[in-house]
């Protein structure tokens, strides 16, 4: 069995013979830890082939799922935060902001972005919650607004995917008023009939879940995403007992009524699209065919 | 009375006007004078006191135990009350109460968070934080108010919407949600005032309003500078500095344009003399009541969802 014995010590292959594998080739699912190509899991919709895992994803990620051809225009993307209660916590506001715009390569924790989705035109704000977690300040409430007023003027549906940690204590009641204006301006493009989807992922919590992504026309959500209005550690503190398995995820929302339906990311496309054509497309035709 | 730290000066005096009572009563000796002087010297010093508070103290003050509480108004200020009760699919939250009243002739619908005054009824009305059913509610006495074309009386006074696995099953997020965007188009005029706490989503889900006042020592937030300082400094202990961090006391609300009024309370606190608290507050009701009735609904609404609009500080 000499073969099975090392003939030499140490390595043996030379240095530029040395085969490298390249960071970022291969991805672990965290759910079900099997390896996955990335460039598979990306045309995946970043969900795991195995397990169906929904993986993390920003702004990015979901304008390249939805929109045509990967093609879309970024809009009101120039409005960052200013520091109107001059807050300091373990550090100023301000440079908290900059190192969030640094490390993330964002101006704050939404971006707007119209395209078109299998030839129809719609608006989507998504969050991003790598960006603060993605909190709710007076950028991320001024952005939608201007996002539903541009639905409302151009007579476009809105899509908004929430993903946030709740509302920017750093902003205190401006935060706060941040669901005010926005549920405000929901109202008036409720009464422009104008569909507005909201689709809610891991994780939808505090003023973002109790302001605009309650409130549309249909509420949808990513599997097994968390939703709630107060986080489960605070619900925790305050019953003093363990929470029940499922508690605030997707599936547990839907069972309690507050959900229209679940939808995998890996449909999200098609089914935005079967959606818009039952209560929009008709519409907007018939209106293109008065204005001829 | 119950007396805060800051306080403890004026106790010293209240000693003083008691020992100088009871010579009066078993010396026999006059001391009508001493005793007349120390209660102006009372007076002095809680205007001291009080015209210089930090924002901890403020918040402590909008907790005092004998603070008025959304029935005690409704009970001192308007008459022909008929509270009613329930949000037509659960229950009816004790912790957020309405009904119809008149305020002098004038038909008004009342909404409110009611806190307990005593251990059993603290328990009832859960602290002041209300479920989902208690938005619920009070979004039905708003639309009652207007079909029949009353204005809404909101008063706003809580540590922030219930934290439970009811209300969370019940969902609180949507019905708070639903009442923001279901207030700024109400077509009728919506008065607001916080009475005491008014902390984040709890708070702003029955308060959008024509006109949105806060009481003098009452404070508004996006959450109580206990829970800041958890989450921000990871402990309790600075609660003072999140307090004064979070810009919560009306001077501040009113600087920053997101409330449109304070209504002054009298020395010492609502509590001190709440009679006389009732009497400003309804006044103060019957001023504003009075210019938005007589402004054309359509133009209120559109104020309204603009003022709302207006909200926020950023760099473009």
């Amino acid at each position: 069995m000499s073969w099975f014995k090392r003939v030499k010590e140490g390595i043996a292959t030379k240095t530029q013979d040395k085969k490298e594998t390249p960071d970022g080739l291969w991805h672990q699912c965290p759910k079900c830890k099997k390896p996955v190509l990335a460039k598979d899991l990306i045309k995946n919709s970043w969900v795991c082939p195995h397990c169906d895992f929904h993986e993390k994803i920003g702004s990015e990620g979901y304008f390249r799922i939805i929109y045509d051809d990967e093609k879309y225009t970024l809009m009101f993307d120039n409005i960052t935060s200013a520091d109107p209660l001059k807050f300091v916590d373990s550090k100023p506001y301000p440079e908290k902001i900059k190192d969030a715009i640094l490390k993330t390569g964002l101006n704050d924790a939404v971006r707007v972005a119209v395209g078109k989705l299998n030839g129809k035109k719609l608006v989507t704000a998504c969050m991003d919650f790598k960006f603060i977690g993605g909190s709710m300040g007076s950028v991320v409430g001024e952005k939608i607004a201007r996002a539903i007023d541009y639905a409302r003027e151009h007579h476009i549906p809105l899509l908004i995917i929430s993903k946030s940690g709740g509302a920017r204590m750093m902003e205190s009641s401006y935060s706060l008023m941040q669901m005010a204006k926005t549920s405000a301006k929901l109202a008036l493009l409720s009464q422009s009939k104008i569909p507005f989807i909201s689709l809610m992922t891991d994780p939808t919590t505090g003023g973002v879940t109790a302001s605009f992504a309650m409130l549309g026309d249909f509420n949808i959500a990513e599997p097994e995403s968390l939703i709630g209005f107060a986080g489960p550690r605070v619900i925790k503190e305050t019953i003093g007992k363990d929470l029940p398995k499922g508690f605030q995820r997707a599936e547990f929302l839907v069972e309690k009524g507050f959900l229209d339906y679940i939808i995998n990311r890996k449909e999200l496309k098609q089914n935005l699209s079967t959606l818009l054509s039952i209560i929009w497309d008709k519409k907007t035709k018939k209106k293109e065919s008065e204005e001829v | 009375m119950m007396l805060f730290d800051f306080e403890k000066p004026i106790e010293e005096l209240y000693k003083q006007i008691e020992k100088a009572k009871e010579t009066h009563v078993k010396g026999k000796v006059n001391m009508l004078d001493t005793i007349e002087q120390l209660e102006k010297k009372v007076v002095e010093l809680k205007k001291t006191i009080y015209n210089d508070l930090n924002a901890w103290q403020k918040v402590q003050i909008s907790r005092h135990p004998d603070r008025p509480y959304t029935l005690d108004y409704i009970e001192n200020i308007f008459k022909d009350f008929i509270e009613l009760h329930g949000d037509r699919n659960i229950a009816d939250d004790k912790a957020l109460v309405g009904g119809l009243a008149k305020l002098d002739n004038q038909p008004v619908m009342i909404i409110g968070h009611q806190k307990g005054r005593n251990t059993k009824q603290r328990q009832m009305r859960n602290f002041g934080m209300a479920n989902p059913e208690g938005y619920r509610k009070a979004l039905r006495l708003m639309k009652i108010a207007e079909k029949f074309d009353i204005p809404v009386i909101s008063f706003i006074d809580t540590p922030g919407a219930s934290p439970g696995l009811e209300a969370e099953e019940r969902g609180q997020g949507e019905a708070i949600a639903r009442n923001l965007l279901e207030m700024s188009v109400l077509k009728v005029p919506v008065v607001c005032i916080i009475i005491g706490e008014g902390a984040s989503g709890g708070a702003l889900g029955i308060g959008i309003g024509d006109v949105v006042s806060m009481l003098e020592y009452s404070w508004y937030s996006v959450i109580t500078p206990e829970s800041c300082s958890s989450i921000l400094w990871r402990s309790w202990e600075f609660k003072e500095k999140a307090a004064n961090a979070l810009k919560l006391t009306s001077k501040d609300m009113l600087e920053m344009q997101m409330i449109d009024k304070i209504i002054t309370e009298p020395t010492g606190g609502a509590h001190n003399d709440p009679e006389t608290m009732y009497k400003t507050v309804k006044s103060e009701l019957k001023k504003i009541l009075k210019e938005l009735c007589e402004t054309d609904i359509n133009k209120l609404v559109n104020k309204r969802i603009e003022k709302f609009s207006n909200m926020g500080v950023y760099n473009e």
